[in-house]
């Protein structure tokens, strides 16, 4: 008798939880995106008490791979999705779609008592790819460079390989140098270019703080030498940003749609503003 | 009723018995399926012995020599470190403490065990890596030594409690026998307690060794993660625990990448089983 009765909750339990689903948003993906969506989130949730978003960092790979296995509802993704990630959507019989929520205006800094303070796209592949070696050929103090990347599954490392070593052409075949460091986090490569002096490394502008220097970029010789912020990402003087995108399965629907409008909203947009991200209206 | 009840719990204990077995063998075949796949794309000569990883480039380059050589760097490192500091401790808990600072000291070290790894990583890079970094003019402090030292205080725990367990278990007349021929204390631990306790002392240092090899999160965080060829332990290193960590977040399930990452898997399985192994067969030695 005891057992029928385990049966019989342990079948209530599994209805409740199917039920709960329904107005539950999962979201996972880029780390780099992270705080954006648990502000989005947590505002939306105050609007809304009857929903519940769940938010999940892991990578935009991890976030990608799991819209296509269907463990979440909203992939975020600070690189596009790839041609293999597609196919392999469309054999599951998924149709991602692509949001653009928002900009990331990429910081490249050094620590503040280094005296170099302006390079060129061209100067960085070149210290990024192992050419320049010693920070005296950019008119610094004569020692060697240490550069800072991020982990390989980081969408900045692979737009940074992309946009700034490759210079942008796809049959380029540039890596970064292999004596480059690999940390773990933007916040790892803060804390090492507030140490070190001889350190050069890049990130979101959101992890820029007093401890390091952030360096004016230009895209070539001839152009102005511009600093990173929000309003030089806004009219493009800045040369180095990239978008962030939300993939969803299909056009959003339902809760998902009301979600999504709330991202580009005004209010939406402006917690992008707050979390050191450049909005696209 | 009761019978029925006996049959149950002993079915119970039967299966939880075997469900370690049965999970290993499981994630082995797990790992094999997916890492073997590699080999349709590469050779295993190749994928041992190749000197570039570039796991995300069109075609990717997967040879893990660096990988595999920054490993051997950070484990050799962190052995060369702990073991004379772990077997001297050991001794002197086992042998020359008093009984409170006996006490004193095996708290301590199971207090060591007890501290997680990605504590013991953030505390290494905040300490650690900036005074190697000024000790040795380098360029930067993450390198293979800054990782060594941190895994040595993750082996020295293993290596401590295991080795004085070793010394403990020496039959007692072996010391007096000792003692009653006139050597000293420290002849008797030398010539007499070491040598009957080696077999289970050596198998302390593969555990800790395995522990090494197998610990992750501290090493991505302080050796920089470059996969250079090293030539020196003043170099940064890129680590096989630390590429799968670091990088299975982003890989495209079922690209080669994705394949390769299972195939270090099986490397590092085999190598830790292998480091097991040789313990086992110390400790069963002993016996």
């Amino acid at each position: 008798m005891r057992k029928r009765w385990v049966v019989f909750f342990l079948l209530l339990a599994v209805c409740g939880v199917a039920s709960a689903k329904d107005n539950s948003i999962q979201i996972k993906g880029s780390d780099t995106m992270v705080n954006l969506a648990q502000a989005w989130a947590e505002r939306y949730m105050e609007k809304n008490p009857d929903i519940f978003i769940a938010v999940t960092g892991g990578g935009s790979g991890t976030g990608i791979s799991s819209l296509l296995s269907g463990t979440c509802d909203i992939a975020m993704s600070s690189r596009d999705i790839k041609e293999k990630e597609i196919a392999l959507a469309r054999k599951k019989g998924i149709e991602p779609f692509e949001t653009k929520v928002g900009l990331d205006g990429l910081a490249v800094v050094v620590n503040p008592k280094n005296p170099v303070s302006k390079l060129t796209i061209k100067q960085l592949a070149d210290i990024f790819g192992g050419r320049i070696t010693n920070w005296k050929e950019l008119g610094g103090i004569d020692a060697k460079i240490a550069i800072l990347s991020r982990e390989v599954n980081s969408g900045t490392h692979v737009y940074f390989k992309e946009h700034i070593l490759r210079g942008g052409d796809p049959g380029s075949k540039e890596e970064f140098a292999p004596s480059a460091l690999m940390l773990p986090s933007s916040q790892a490569i803060a804390d090492e270019v507030a140490n070190n002096t001889q350190a050069i490394g890049y990130y979101g502008m959101g992890y820029i703080s007093g401890k390091q220097k952030p360096v004016s970029i230009a895209l070539d010789e001839k152009s102005e030498h511009v600093p990173p912020t929000i309003e030089n990402v806004i009219n493009g003087k800045y040369p180095i940003s990239r978008p962030l995108f939300i993939y969803t399965n299909g056009k959003p629907s339902g809760e998902l749609k009301n979600f999504d409008d709330f991202i580009l909203s005004k209010e939406g947009q402006e917690i992008v503003l707050k979390t050191d991200f450049v909005p696209v209206r | 009723m009761r019978k029925f009840k006996e049959f149950i719990i002993e079915r119970l204990i039967f299966f939880c018995g075997i469900a370690s077995i049965v999970f290993v063998a499981l994630i082995f075949l797990f790992l094999l399926k997916e890492g073997l796949a590699l080999f349709q794309i590469t050779t295993p000569l190749q994928f041992l012995f190749g000197r570039n990883w570039y796991p995300i480039s069109e075609p990717p380059q997967l040879g893990i020599l660096p990988l595999i050589l920054g490993s051997l760097f950070v484990t050799l490192g962190a052995a060369i470190i702990s073991i004379p500091i772990g077997v001297a401790c050991a001794v002197y808990i086992a042998e020359v403490a008093p009984a409170k600072i006996k006490e004193a000291l095996k708290a301590g070290i199971e207090l060591l065990a007890a501290i997680p790894s990605v504590v013991l990583g953030f505390i290494g890079m905040i300490t650690l890596v900036p005074w190697v970094k000024s000790v040795f003019h380098l360029p930067t402090g993450l390198t293979a030594l800054s990782g060594s030292i941190m895994l040595a205080f993750m082996a020295m725990p293993t290596i401590v409690s295991i080795a004085e367990d070793a010394l403990y278990s020496v039959p007692k007349n072996y010391k007096e026998g000792a003692f009653a021929l006139g050597a000293t204390h420290w002849q008797t631990i030398y010539r007499v307690m070491l040598p009957a306790a080696s077999s289970g002392i050596l198998a302390a240092v593969m555990l800790g060794i395995g522990r090494v090899i197998g610990e992750t999160m501290a090493v991505m965080m302080i050796t920089g993660n470059s996969a250079i060829i090293p030539h020196s332990i003043l170099q940064p290193v890129r680590t096989l625990t630390a590429t799968i960590a670091a990088e299975m977040g982003e890989t495209v399930v079922g690209s080669e990448h994705y394949f390769a990452l299972f195939a270090i898997g099986i490397v590092l399985f085999v190598v830790s089983f292998a480091i097991n192994v040789t313990a086992d067969l110390f400790l069963h030695k002993k016996r």
